[in-house]
């Protein structure tokens, strides 16, 4: 996921000197009788009973790169703790797509390996050799653009690219051209560096969206933060909670799910996704081919998926996140209605990148970022 | 000893088992990363030898991130290591006992390591250029300003922990010595004290030239946005999730940055080796 500060890689690297010193040989996945790293959906091992009897049996899951504050994770780790008594090891909190897949590569065949992960769509296509191909129960709730065929990966929740301001400091905001006005002084932040990060990139391209731009390239959306940066508007540093508090970074360009006043913590941020340049992202599920816990990762997946009043779909969506399964929900009536209408109000159609649009845009970042905003 | 028998081991041999600990230590935290990294550096992701990934070293966006690596680690050890010295000299001609040098030490001790998003933060609520409390610096997320100032923040302690024993070194002797045959302040640490002092002043600049090279959590969190110095690129080459990480890359700018310190590090010797000549 995003990765604002990044002792990703000395943290990588001091995990794998300690496990590498104390690896233990993995269950295997052979619990109950079965081996349950093999199986591609519920059913095939025996059904529902059998791999939470198993998942219970390995007792710990281990996860990565998921922020508390995050769609909603904490509360989602918490929740499947209590309900299946499995231990959950969060390693990495604040990691970056990249760093997930970087940690399965590293540590595969120790017991601290992630069991599954929670990733960009350029890092997941990049890398559908380390997945394992899984369908969960509501595998037909999940329209077909948004999962792969044999289930390697699986999108699960997503959202739209927002402002999100403090409404105490600044006038209602309505289009993205307004942030180059000079009552923006120091206060216009983005969720992380492009080049680095998938949040930031979205947020570039939709203020290139913005300005008339269109998806294929990102040029318009560089030229943008280049304006931003000569007005004297643009503001480098992270943006957190506490810098939204002290005032730092009164605006932030982010995913709603991440820009709303419970996430942000002041009662007086509002969120606004701009008609003219609604651009979405969704994240995928993957299972760690070389799962230490195979079992546990697959329960954890079918409790993602599911559709319960307090199951990973809904809770999802009352992290303001959209749950990849929500048009399915909307019709059969699982959905947290008050959650759902709780969203930021969305009109236009939605732009999603396709894959060769986000290499052209990163590529273009990697040349041209840098200069544009020093 | 008997005459004409030999110790089964000699006293130098012994002498070397001693250095083991540090030499195994040495090996395994410093020269086999090292060599890992050259060793990658040169490989292809198919796993012959390639050069082609060195190469871009020279490319003007690699460049630049080494420019702006060397500029602010320069600045911001200079000016520390100047402030520095005085402070260690105020703190040195004080009361060694005293209350003001037991005060210093432990600030210093504890500044010296103040860095990452704290410190950002600290900066921010300070000086920044909406939320300072004490002034709006408008200059702040300029480079390397703003950064600067916060690097020079923790360099300044540093230097008085490292520099600090060499002015204790400094006899008052010397000083009356140059005193009685008429000679003057200038004189003195033209010919006296600086001559004896530079050595350990150079070498300290160096550490701190060192310490700013490789600091990343700090910089990170000021300039989320954009790289400006390698450490950060070296981040984008590990964990960039849009397609642009290449371990490969991440090698390549490791190695460049070992080849600055190597040259940081021959620049000290040859100073070094002259100003020795001075104290002969």
């Amino acid at each position: 996921m995003r990765s604002p500060y990044r002792f990703a890689f000395a943290g990588i690297a001091a995990a794998a000197l300690l496990t590498a010193g104390c690896s233990s040989g993995s269950s295997g996945g052979s619990s109950g009788g079965t081996s349950w790293s093999a199986k591609t959906s519920a059913a095939a091992g025996g059904g529902m009973s059998a791999l939470v009897t198993a998942a219970k049996q390995e007792g710990t899951l281990n996860v990565i790169a998921l922020p508390a504050d995050w769609a909603n994770y904490g509360t989602i780790i918490k929740d499947f703790e209590a309900k299946y008594g499995i231990k959950v090891n969060s390693a990495n909190p604040t990691g970056s797509s990249q760093d997930e897949v970087n940690a399965v590569k590293q540590e595969n065949g120790t017991s601290a390996a992630p069991d599954v992960l929670d990733i960009g769509m350029s890092v997941a296509l990049a890398n559908t050799s380390l997945f394992a191909p899984y369908e969960v129960s509501t595998w037909s709730s999940i329209p077909a653009a948004q999962k792969a065929s044999d289930g390697v990966w699986v999108q699960d929740y997503g959202g739209y690219m927002s402002i999100g301001y403090d409404s105490a400091k600044f006038p209602s905001i309505t289009s993205v051209s307004q942030l180059l006005g000079p009552q923006f002084k120091n206060a216009v932040a983005l969720n992380g560096n492009p080049t680095q990060a998938n949040a930031a990139l979205i947020g570039v391209m939709m203020t290139g969206l913005a300005s008339g731009g269109s998806a294929d390239s990102i040029a318009d959306g560089v030229k943008f933060f280049h304006q931003l940066k000569q007005a004297g508007n643009f503001v480098p540093v992270q943006a957190t909670a506490a810098t939204i508090k002290a005032g730092t970074t009164p605006v932030v360009i982010n995913w709603d799910y991440l820009n709303t006043a419970s996430v942000v913590g002041s009662s007086t941020w509002k969120v606004f996704v701009p008609p003219n340049a609604v651009i979405g992202g969704y994240y995928a599920q993957a299972i760690n081919k070389q799962a230490p816990h195979p079992a546990a990762a697959r329960l954890w997946e079918e409790f993602l998926y599911s559709q319960d009043a307090s199951g990973g779909q809904n809770l999802w969506l009352e992290g303001g996140a959209r749950p990849v399964e929500q048009q399915v929900m909307t019709t059969n009536s699982s959905i947290n209605t008050t959650a759902a209408s709780a969203l930021p109000a969305v009109s236009g159609t939605p732009v999603f990148l396709t894959a060769t649009q986000a290499t052209s845009a990163s590529t273009y970042l990697a040349a041209n970022w840098a200069a544009a905003v020093k | 000893m008997q005459a004409g028998r030999r110790p089964l081991v000699s006293r130098s041999q012994l002498a070397w088992t001693g250095t083991l600990p540090f030499l195994g230590y040495v090996g395994v935290f410093l020269l086999l990363p090292t060599g890992i990294v050259l060793w990658d550096a040169v490989q292809s992701s198919s796993g012959g030898f390639d050069f082609g990934a060195v190469s871009t070293l020279w490319s003007s966006s690699t460049r630049s991130f080494f420019v702006n690596s060397a500029e602010l680690s320069a600045i911001t050890s200079v000016i520390g290591a100047l402030l520095g010295a005085v402070l260690a000299y105020a703190v040195a001609t004080g009361n060694p006992d005293g209350l003001i040098r037991r005060l210093y030490l432990a600030g210093s001790g504890v500044l010296a390591q103040f860095g990452g998003v704290t410190l950002a933060f600290a900066f921010l609520i300070t000086i920044g250029p909406t939320s300072g409390l004490l002034l709006h610096a408008g200059w702040f997320y300029d480079f390397p300003q703003g950064i600067g100032l916060i690097y020079i923040y923790f360099q300044i302690p540093l230097m008085v922990l490292v520099f600090l024993p060499a002015v204790d070194g400094l006899k008052a002797q010397w000083r009356e010595a140059t005193e009685t045959l008429g000679g003057s302040a200038w004189q003195f640490w033209r010919y006296v004290g600086g001559p004896l002092l530079a050595p350990a002043f150079l070498g300290a600049v160096l550490l701190l030239f060192a310490n700013a090279l490789s600091a990343y959590a700090t910089i990170v969190a000021w300039e989320n946005q954009i790289s400006y110095v390698v450490p950060q690129q070296i981040g984008t080459a590990l964990s960039s999730e849009v397609g642009l990480s290449s371990v490969n890359q991440a090698d390549v700018l490791a190695l460049g940055m070992i080849v600055l310190v190597a040259i940081v590090m021959t620049g000290y010797t040859l100073l070094q080796r002259r100003t020795a000549r001075w104290l002969r």
